[in-house]
């Protein structure tokens, strides 16, 4: 499980995201994490939790957007959602798709912070 | 209690990224070819590592980290192929990421090194978030796993570049179907290119040597044009 690895690399990306605008009071984190990222959203959200003990951050709730796995059909020229995420391929012509749209974000979209 | 919304948008492994790409720039400006290995636990990646140094030994110079949560016992088996071994001992982490590569390099002369291997914890989910930095990644697949990991593990798979199937000597008793393997494979990374082996009889090896120094010719070919 690395989701704590990834819990704590958000707290230390936001910590300082927070003190450089001077200090912010983070009441929730908004992020997007892709389907093929490799981390799982509930095992992140309990890291999460967990790693944010002790820290400026703790009792903030973070807010998942899950993003859906997307790749590019060279054939059809579109970006097209596969059958699933063990099949890479075009669900209308069924070219196998090997340029990856979305679907791999482990990204912090932004902070809601109290005003 | 009112709230407003900063917009931050940053990557959640920024840092590793940007320390992969680092080295990924100081492996090509050196010359090392550098190949990264992942599978699940005992899939034969430390014999099929052991294999390929013995084998690159003898005409390159070749080099491991070998990362585990315990013990130097891989370590201690790929001396027997080359003193150029480090392990990482990760403690309870159950990935490799690219600070703890930096560090394993300390002091070592790239320049005098053709072939890096980095083998990973053996884990099939989370190194694949990390970048190291290396230039090809091995996904490995034993022929006594079963031929539907490929379909239950598709980020690792996708993240990597070439797969390898491993202990063939094995296929025929474990009723490993080769062609659903085959077939698995491409579909969660379609073009994939596959090897077959056995680092036990050493069946296949020779086709993965010429690959690494196609590998690394191509490399040192693009280092030289870009020097020009």
């Amino acid at each position: 499980m690395h989701e704590l690895s990834i819990a704590i690399s958000m707290i230390d990306q936001i910590t300082e995201e927070s003190e450089s605008r001077g200090g912010l009071d983070v009441e929730a984190v908004h992020m997007k994490l892709g389907i093929f990222s490799g981390v799982d959203k509930e095992a992140l959200l309990f890291a999460y939790e967990l790693a944010c003990e002790g820290s400026p951050l703790q009792g903030s709730r973070l807010v998942i957007e899950s993003i859906p796995l997307v790749i590019y059909c060279d054939a059809c020229q579109k970006d097209r959602t596969p059958p699933s995420v063990y099949e890479l391929s075009c669900p209308e012509c069924g070219t196998p798709g090997q340029r990856i749209v979305t679907g791999r974000e482990i990204e912090v979209a932004s902070l809601e912070v109290v005003a | 209690m009112s709230t407003r919304m900063v917009e931050v948008r940053a990557k959640v492994l920024k840092q590793n990224d940007l320390l992969a790409r680092a080295l990924r720039e100081r492996f090509r400006t050196e010359g090392t070819c550098v190949v990264g290995l992942v599978s699940s636990p005992g899939s034969g990646k430390t014999a099929f590592l052991e294999k390929l140094l013995a084998g690159l030994a003898r005409d390159s110079r070749v080099a491991a980290l070998v990362g585990d949560l315990a013990t130097e016992n891989d370590a201690a088996r790929l001396r027997r192929a080359t003193p150029n071994v480090r392990q990482i001992t990760t403690g309870t982490i159950c990935h490799l990421d690219a600070q703890m590569i930096e560090k394993a390099l300390e002091s070592w002369r790239l320049d005098r090194i053709d072939f890096l291997f980095i083998e990973n914890v053996g884990n099939l989910v989370c190194p694949s978030s990390y970048d190291l930095g290396e230039e090809l990644r091995f996904v490995l697949l034993s022929a006594t796993e079963g031929e539907d990991k490929p379909l239950k593990y598709p980020t690792i798979f996708n993240s990597s570049d070439v797969a390898i199937i491993t202990k063939m000597d094995l296929a025929e008793a474990a009723e490993f179907d080769l062609a659903a393997a085959r077939r698995n494979i491409e579909s969660v990374r379609p073009g994939m290119q596959v090897f077959e082996v056995s680092a036990k009889t050493g069946t296949g090896m020779q086709a993965v040597f010429d690959l690494l120094h196609a590998q690394l010719a191509r490399e040192r070919h693009s280092q030289v044009a870009a020097t020009i």
